[in-house]
């Protein structure tokens, strides 16, 4: 599949998309740029539609319906708490812009590469088992269940997005796609330097001590580390990919404006605090750490001494949930029959 | 978990106390005093006035005491700059402008004004960009750092909700021109640069038709 669509394959459409971004990145007048990073030659790219466009569109009513259902969904995940969620997180926390923002890990091309095989529970899974992982490490939580309507319309929003493009493209040639990886940090990460970048540009919305801002029962300001913040198994947890999505994101509304040493400097100190259990932790820190090592923990802090105290170590869910693993998280075996 | 559930409740107090600490500690009593030099344009109930075409003046009922006080601190310093307000900030000592804050932030707001000849085509664009934002041009929504239904959050960001549009207006503007630079990080200058001027016009009128906080 990879090198299907180059250059002279692009639509019209993804065309336009090119012009649309070029405009965004053109304003560099302004005191704050953006300075968000331009197609590469041969990548694909894909602005996905809007809100407006889907009412606008010929869709079926009832489509319409459950894709509306799957965007409050994902930018007020907050309302399945307690249920579905058992921390401060919604999806459009960490997917910015509805899911629609490119390096902020638009959620489009999971409808366009799945199923696929995933080595983090090493076998192919569909659409609806990505949203799962989602639930069950990043919102610390329980996924809505497979066919249920709330899971419907998620992937029902998720594959809106993606209107119009091709299924089982190169992954790797779509612009924007996930929270793509930053060159390795040349000083290494250090806490004390992350903390320091921490307290001058994080501070004001997370909170020194990483609970964000809840007002009147609701959140504002996700929280970062402790209870109420996503757990040791969620992919965000990896420095590499917190220090992308920093680097791309973050502070809000000015992306691109810390280095990328500064970046993963501040991932680090942040993924040094403690945080809810991993939902695959076999009762023993070192030895979760160990099994899922080369897939996953060897870009985490889980399982390592920092500042004296072994992160990860402890029997703590969050307080909000009464199980470390959801069901629907489970190993498949795929049989032909 | 019972030791541990000890230890965090002992963290949030101290926590909570912390926080509380950080809060604006003046008196409201001496406050409504020191409000006399405030009150021929911010008004005995701190609604303000909405002028069209000259210089609005807040309204400052119910606003978050702590964004208040740093605000009057601003202009005091030169931070903030507001040839209007120099006169009235130099006539009371940091004491006096905590019991001012403090006075304003508990009185209760009444509405907003300036947008009521708002077209409906304007109402829509001003509430797109303060709930959904337009991040095709990286316009974030207000709405992610002023609250859910910008009524603002924290200390840092405040209630927009209810604000008088034209005033709501002149700040963006003072953004975009750099005659106002005191937002911390510069999180609101990155977005005004980014706004033109109807989406100024419509969503400050939008916003002006929503509700304040109510006071506590």
């Amino acid at each position: 599949m990879d090198g299907l669509f180059t250059k002279s394959s692009l639509s019209l459409a993804v065309a336009a998309g090119v012009l649309s971004f070029t405009l965004q990145a053109a304003n560099t007048e302004h005191r704050v740029p953006t300075n968000i990073p331009q197609p590469e030659e041969g990548q694909f790219v894909h602005v996905p539609p809007t809100m407006d466009d889907l009412e606008k569109s010929n869709l079926h009513p009832e489509l319409k319906r459950v894709i509306r259902r799957g965007h409050d969904l994902f930018v007020n995940t907050q309302q399945l708490r307690g249920k579905n969620v058992f921390n401060g997180m919604n999806c459009s926390s960490c997917h910015l812009g509805e899911g629609r923002q490119p390096f902020s890990a638009p959620v489009w091309p999971a409808a366009v590469v799945l199923p696929n095989y995933r080595t983090k529970n090493d076998h192919v899974n569909s659409l609806e088992e990505r949203i799962v992982g989602c639930f069950s490490f990043s919102m610390n939580g329980k996924p809505p269940e497979y066919g249920s309507d709330n899971m419907l319309a998620l992937a029902a929003y998720h594959q809106w997005l993606a209107k119009g493009v091709p299924m089982y493209q190169s992954g790797k040639s779509m612009y924007g796609r996930g929270f793509p990886k930053l060159p390795e940090p040349e000083k290494g990460m250090s806490f004390e330097r992350g903390k320091q970048i921490y307290e001058a540009n994080c501070s004001i919305c997370h909170a020194a001590d990483g609970s964000g801002l809840v007002q009147n029962g609701e959140v504002v300001f996700p929280p970062l580390w402790g209870d109420t913040s996503y757990n040791w198994g969620a992919g965000i947890s990896r420095n590499f990919t917190l220090s992308s999505f920093i680097k791309h994101n973050m502070p809000l509304g000015q992306p691109n404006s810390l280095t990328g040493q500064e970046s993963w400097d501040v991932a680090s100190y942040i993924n040094s605090h403690e945080r809810p259990q991993d939902p695959r932790y076999t009762g023993n820190v070192k030895e979760t750490r160990e099994k899922y090592l080369d897939t996953f923990h060897k870009y985490t802090n889980y399982g390592l001494e920092v500042n004296g105290k072994l992160l990860g170590d402890h029997d703590n869910l969050g307080g909000e949930k009464d199980f470390l693993k959801p069901d629907a998280l489970r190993p498949r075996t795929f049989s032909a029959e | 978990m019972g030791m541990k559930s000890q230890v965090i409740t002992a963290f949030t107090i101290l926590t909570f106390s912390l926080t509380a600490a950080h809060a604006v500690e003046g008196d409201p009593v001496a406050g409504k005093q020191a409000v006399a030099v405030c009150q021929s344009c911010h008004q005995p109930d701190g609604s303000g006035m909405n002028i069209p075409g000259g210089e609005s003046w807040p309204k400052l009922a119910g606003l978050n005491a702590s964004y208040l006080y740093k605000q009057l601190l601003d202009i005091k310093e030169g931070t903030r700059k507001s040839p209007t307000m120099n006169p009235f900030v130099d006539m009371l000592n940091e004491q006096q402008l905590k019991d001012v804050a403090v006075y304003y932030s508990q009185l209760p707001p009444n509405e907003g004004k300036g947008g009521e000849k708002a077209t409906d085509e304007q109402l829509a664009r001003g509430e797109k960009l303060a709930t959904d934002g337009d991040w095709n041009r990286y316009i974030v929504p207000c709405s992610s750092c002023h609250g859910s239904d910008n009524q603002g959050a924290g200390d840092h960001f405040p209630g927009i909700a209810g604000q008088h549009a034209g005033y709501i207006a002149d700040q963006l503007r003072a953004w975009k021109s750099g005659k106002r630079d005191n937002d911390p990080q510069h999180l609101m200058l990155a977005i005004a640069e980014r706004l033109d001027d109807e989406d100024i016009v419509a969503v400050s009128a939008w916003l002006s038709r929503q509700p304040a906080k109510p006071a506590k």
